[in-house]
Formats: structure tokens, sequence, C-alpha cells
């Protein structure tokens, strides 16, 4: 071989080998929503300024992505770097030691200024196990053109009996509207998110400190009786099938007055391309009654590593960029400040984004106000406002849910609901081996 | 009225009939075209809007999103590997079955046909792991050897059916004739058999490419078929029918027009079987 076949022979081998060694793909596990997608856009900021980390982005609708990364952290199947889960999937994974603690994050990253809520939620003793993205409470919608009509005035702090009086006033079902949507589809995150906040706020909760269901119990029964009477009387018909987006539709295509949701929706119905009524919705406090403790929701959507991943320091690096305060100045800066991802820094809620983002103030003081270990007036033992941080608790808040949503439609009586509630929970929790 | 007058209208009443049912059928697809044209709170709007003004929106979201034709590559590759795959497989099984009958051959076929019984999620977990253990998680030949082994029984069924159609003479006169059992099989069977193999190739085609539910748990990025990138578009916080909607029109357009294409292979295969 000549001399200069075999220079440039040894120079394709090192220029290929240092390729090998120095290129990492990462592969992320993402939600469709319109955080994340904005995310996965101005990502390639991050592949310029890591010319050596290459993103391969698997974008998948929330159920899916639960059950399909489930299946591939249990069996440390490795297919993902970075997964983006809730803080019930945090919690549990992390102590089951399937994800990398975030540990040694560089100072620039200002973790003092996350909302200390967002950070507990997604800890295990202590230990962080994500990084959190974007956090959402639930607040209250209403339409200032209908209370205005009918001579109403919406208190900052309202109580679950108030918005019913409003709901019943402003109901004019001949004109298909009604004075109030709230979700009625059967599911954990569904129905049960939101009817777990109105039993917490009148004074209910799911176990005892001895792990003992408490459907039996009077504020379950009021909480129930008073959720079934005031969709009755105020709510959308099939109701029972209404999940956030029917919802949605429904008061953004002006059909409802009054709506109690994610936060999340702030950006959504404010929208003059998706709502028409834009320029007439206001916000304020999830409703409370007899505490208002857990009577507004908290969750994240947060990026974690499995431990699974082969590349945990790249995983690293980008879950921290885009978790970062740079990266919200970003989002300020390409897409406006209003669409910077809420809820998780103290920092976002400058006052031009307080100005951006109307909703941003109740949001605030709801995430702030949220405290998932203490979401009950009794006390309790587990974590989570509108959910159960057990394993059990996806099953168990489907079946309850789909008792609930019978309850709805006129299957069962608000009676029945609860007894067999009260005896499915019994039963799943006994063969969960609780109390434990 | 008269017999010809009665055979008029009953004529009527059956095309009307005909009509309206293929309508009622065709509807789910012209409203997701349409609505694939419609803007977010257009295609949400109560009650449905068939008038409009039509936007491409949605299609240029979905181009700058995703990569449409990686992912259309994806199911091309792996839905003609999986019927190819299978046919190899199917032709002689259901040759041996056809023409050879043992008393064993109906229970064998029930047997087969049972395995489809069986909820896919059901065996999730050991597919899964065994994915795992040979390096295909996320890999074509994992969707091409899963769809092959879940469209077999089918085709099998639909294979044997039509050879049993074609009377034994016809290959003994081969036989005869000095045909070696690859000639018998190539020259003879095959070109006889043509409609319904057509049709066996189409339904197992459009099967491969409707697949979601191994698609979604098998695959992640390089490997992804369309209906991992439908599933991508549905969103439980936020509104996207609009983009949903032109998402599943993209991802059905090539096997409808593939369809389209072999409508007349299909038919004959389907209605007449292979030598009637």
């Amino acid at each position: 071989m000549q001399p200069t076949a075999k220079a440039l022979l040894a120079l394709t081998c090192m220029t290929l080998s240092s390729v090998s060694l120095g290129a990492q793909t990462l592969t992320i596990a993402t939600v469709n929503n319109s955080d994340m997608i904005r995310m996965q856009k101005l990502s390639k900021t991050f592949e310029t300024e890591h010319p050596d980390i290459k993103l391969n982005w698997v974008v998948l609708e929330e159920n899916v992505l639960r059950q399909r990364l489930t299946t591939d952290i249990a069996t440390q199947g490795g297919q993902f770097d970075v997964l983006t889960i809730g803080m019930y999937e945090a919690a549990l994974w992390g102590a089951k030691g399937w994800l990398e603690p975030m540990k040694d994050l560089p100072a620039s990253y200002a973790l003092d200024d996350v909302f200390p809520s967002v950070r507990e939620g997604l800890s295990v003793k202590g230990s962080l196990y994500a990084l959190p993205f974007y956090a959402e409470s639930s607040i209250t919608y209403y339409r200032t053109d209908l209370f205005k009509d009918a001579g109403l005035t919406m208190p900052e702090r309202p109580t679950w009996e108030q918005i019913a009086g409003f709901a019943e006033k402003l109901t004019n079902k001949d004109k298909e509207q009604y004075g109030i949507c709230l979700r009625g589809k059967a599911g954990w995150g569904e129905n049960m998110a939101l009817i777990t906040t109105v039993a917490n706020a009148y004074g209910a909760r799911w176990f005892d400190e001895q792990w003992k269901p408490e459907f039996s119990g009077a504020e379950w029964k009021n909480a129930l009786n008073f959720y079934v009477d005031t969709m009755k009387k105020s709510g959308p018909p099939g109701a029972s099938s209404n999940g956030f987006n029917e919802n949605l539709a429904l008061f953004n295509s002006g059909k409802c007055a009054i709506w109690v949701d994610a936060s999340v929706a702030g950006s959504f119905v404010t929208d003059k391309t998706q709502s028409k009524v834009a320029d007439h919705v206001r916000f304020t406090y999830a409703p409370h009654q007899v505490t208002d403790k857990g009577s507004a929701w908290l969750y994240s959507w947060a990026l974690a590593i499995p431990t699974s991943s082969k590349a945990k320091d790249a995983a690293k690096e980008f879950s921290a960029w885009a978790t970062s305060k740079e990266y919200g100045e970003l989002v300020a800066k390409t897409d406006g400040i209003a669409n910077v991802p809420p809820g998780t820094r103290a920092s976002t809620y400058s006052d031009a984004y307080m100005s951006a983002a109307p909703f941003a103030k109740v949001t605030l003081e709801s995430l702030k106000a949220a405290d998932p270990s203490k979401p009950t007036l009794k006390p309790v033992p587990y974590i989570g406002i509108q959910l159960v941080t057990i394993p059990e608790f996806q099953g168990i808040g489907t079946q309850v849910g789909k008792l609930f949503s019978a309850a709805l439609i006129g299957q069962t009586t608000v009676d029945q609901a609860l007894t067999a509630a009260q005896q499915t929970t019994e039963r799943e929790m006994k063969r969960a081996g609780y109390p434990k | 009225m008269t017999l010809q007058q009665s055979r008029r209208l009953q004529s009527l009443l059956l095309g009307t009939l005909a009509w309206a049912i293929a309508i009622i059928i065709f509807f789910p697809i012209f409203w997701m075209v349409l609505t694939s044209f419609k803007t977010e709170i257009d295609a949400f709007a109560t009650p449905p809007q068939l008038f409009f003004t039509p936007t491409l929106e949605n299609y240029l979201h979905i181009n700058e999103r995703s990569d449409y034709f990686s992912f259309a590559w994806n199911s091309v590759v792996i839905s003609f590997s999986a019927t190819a795959l299978c046919l190899l497989i199917a032709v002689p099984a259901a040759y041996s079955m056809a023409f050879y009958e043992t008393q064993r051959t109906n229970g064998t076929l029930l047997w087969m046909l049972s395995t489809k019984m069986l909820p896919p999620v059901g065996v999730l977990m050991p597919i899964y792991l065994l994915a795992k253990s040979f390096g295909l998680l996320d890999t074509r030949i994992a969707l091409i050897v899963i769809y092959t082994l879940i469209n077999l029984p089918i085709v099998v069924w639909m294979v044997y059916t039509y050879f049993k159609d074609i009377p034994k003479d016809i290959l003994e006169a081969a036989r005869l004739d000095g045909a070696t059992l690859a000639q018998e099989m190539l020259r003879v069977l095959l070109p006889i058999a043509k409609g319904g193999l057509a049709s066996t190739v189409l339904l197992s085609l459009i099967l491969c490419w409707n697949e979601a539910f191994w698609s979604l748990n098998l695959t992640s990025s390089k490997a992804a078929p369309l209906t991992a990138l439908i599933a991508s578009y549905s969103s439980p916080e936020g509104l996207f029918w609009a983009k949903l909607s032109a998402v599943s029109t993209l991802a059905c357009a090539p096997i409808l027009i593939f369809g389209w294409i072999s409508q007349k292979q299909l038919v004959r295969g389907l209605s007449f079987g292979a030598v009637k």
C-alpha cells in the first residue's frame, strides 16, 4: 500500500472512531402537549450548543406514554434516555430505584428557584428524581359577560355552594348554556382528580391513618351528593363522557359559564384562535368548602433519567437545559413570555410574565398553597392531593371513577356508588397487603 | 304491478340500500378528511360544521414537526416484508392441508385460528422480554416477525379456502405430464389461485398497516411506523382533532390508494373464489 493511501486509511479510521466515541444519541419520550412540542422545536438550540449529542423524539399520548414507559422501565428495556413523567411516577419509580437521582446539578441551575412543593413532589426521602418542566394546579374559569348580565359577582375565593348557586342562575338549557362544566369521564386522572379535590374541600379523605377507606363517611356523601346534584341541575348533557378536552371545547364555544379544571387551560381559553369567549374569561381560585386544604390539585410534568439509560450524563445535561431558567428565557424570546413553562420557578413570575398571562397570579398562589404531604383536613398516611401515591391507586382510582360516573348518569344512586366504592377499595387494599 | 315493475322496484330498493350502507361506511373517512382542513376551533364546533374556510395549517404543522416519510417507509417495509414472509409459510402449509388432508387437518386449522382469540396484551411482557433479550426492541425485524405470526392463521385459512376450490385432477394432470412439485406449484397452482392470493396479500397488508398495539409497544423512534405517528398527535390536554385528522389522512392515504388500484383483484378474489 502506498504511504499516502496508508495515511488516508489511518485518518479515516481515527475520524470514524472519534465520531463513534464522541457522538451520543438521546431518545426522549414525551407527551403531546403544546409545551412539550415547543421544547422539541427549541431543542435544536441544544443540539447546536452540544454537537456531540443527537436527540431522538418519541411523542405519545399521555396514557400510551404511561403504559409504554412502565413496561420499559419495569423490564429495564433501556429504550429511552429521558422520560417525561408526572409526580405519581417520580415518587413510585424513584423509591424502586428505577430512576437516577438528580444530583450534582450545576450551580447555574439554581435548584432553590424551583418551588419547594414541586421539588418535594418529585423527591423520595430527600432525593430529587426528576427535574420539573412545568407544573399546574386547578383553578376556576368563569365568564364575566354572563356574570355581569345576571348581576352576579364572583368572590376571590368562592365556596362550592356559591359556585353551585351561580351555576343554577346562569343555566339556560334551551339556549344550550350550562352553568357549570366539570369532569365526568371515568378515570383516576379524569373525574377522580376533580372529585377528590371536591371531597378534600368537604373534609373527606381517601384513607384514614390505618389505610382504611372512608367512602362510608358523611364527608364523602356530602361531596358526592353535591357533585351529582349540581351537575344534574346545571351541567351539560352527557357529562359522564366529558374530560378536560370536552369541557375545554364546551367552554371555548361559549356553552359553559363556570369551569373548574387544570390551570394549563388558562392559555387555551384566552387564545382567540381557539376560544370564542377569550375576551370574557376571568380566573379565580378553585372552590373550597369546609376547608381549603386539598381544594386545588398539584401536578407536574418532569424529566427523569432511567437507570437503564446508556447515556446518563448527556441525559442529565439535556434535562437540566430543558428545565433551566435559560430555557425559559429562550421561550420568552422566540414564542413570547406568556408561553414560558409555568409553575416551576419563582423567577418565571416576573412583572412582565404576570401582565402577559392573566391567569398567572391565581396559578402561582394555588401552587404555593398546595401541599401534597398534608392534602386533607384530617391526617392521612399518603402523599398526593388529587391522587394517592401508591402503586394500587391507578386501578382503584379508575374503578371508583366508574362507580361515580354511573351515579352521575343516574345508573346508581350516590349511596350505592359510595357503598360499592368502599367495598372495592377495601378488597383491593386488603389484596395489596395494607396496612403495611 | 307487473312482474317487470316489481323487479325494477326491488332493484331500486336494493340499490338505495347499498348506497345508504356505502355512505354510512364511508362517512367517518369523509369526515376525517374534511376535519383535516379545519382549524381546531372549527373541528370542535357544535353543531358540527360542513361548510367552513379550509386551511392547510394542520398539514404544514405535521410537516414541520414530524418526519412523515421516515414513518411511512417503516410502514411500507414492515407491511410488505411481513406479508411476503407470511405467504412463504402459508402457501406450503395450505397446499399440504388442502391437497393431502388428514384426520387432523380441520383440528389444526381451528387451533391456528383460535390463537387469534388471545388478547395481545396477555403476551406483552414475554414478547417484550424476548425482543429485549434478542436486541430487537425498536427494530423493523421485531415487527416483521410479530406481524407474520399474528396474521399467519388468517392467511393460511384464506389460501387453504382458495386451494380447496381447485380440483385435484388439474394437479394430477400436471404430475402425469412430468411436472415437479415446484413446477406444479409455480406453473399450475399459483396462476389459478392468483385472484385469491391477491386478495389475501391485500388483506394481510391492511392488517399489518393498521396494527397499533405492537408497533406502539415495541418501537420508539427508528422503526416506528405510521400508527405510532398517529398516536403522537392525540392529547388529553389541548385541542387536537384537526391535526389528528390530518395525520390520520396522511397515514391512510397510501394503503387506500393501493387498495383502490388493486380493487379489481380484491373483488374477484373475495366474491368469486379462485376458480368459481
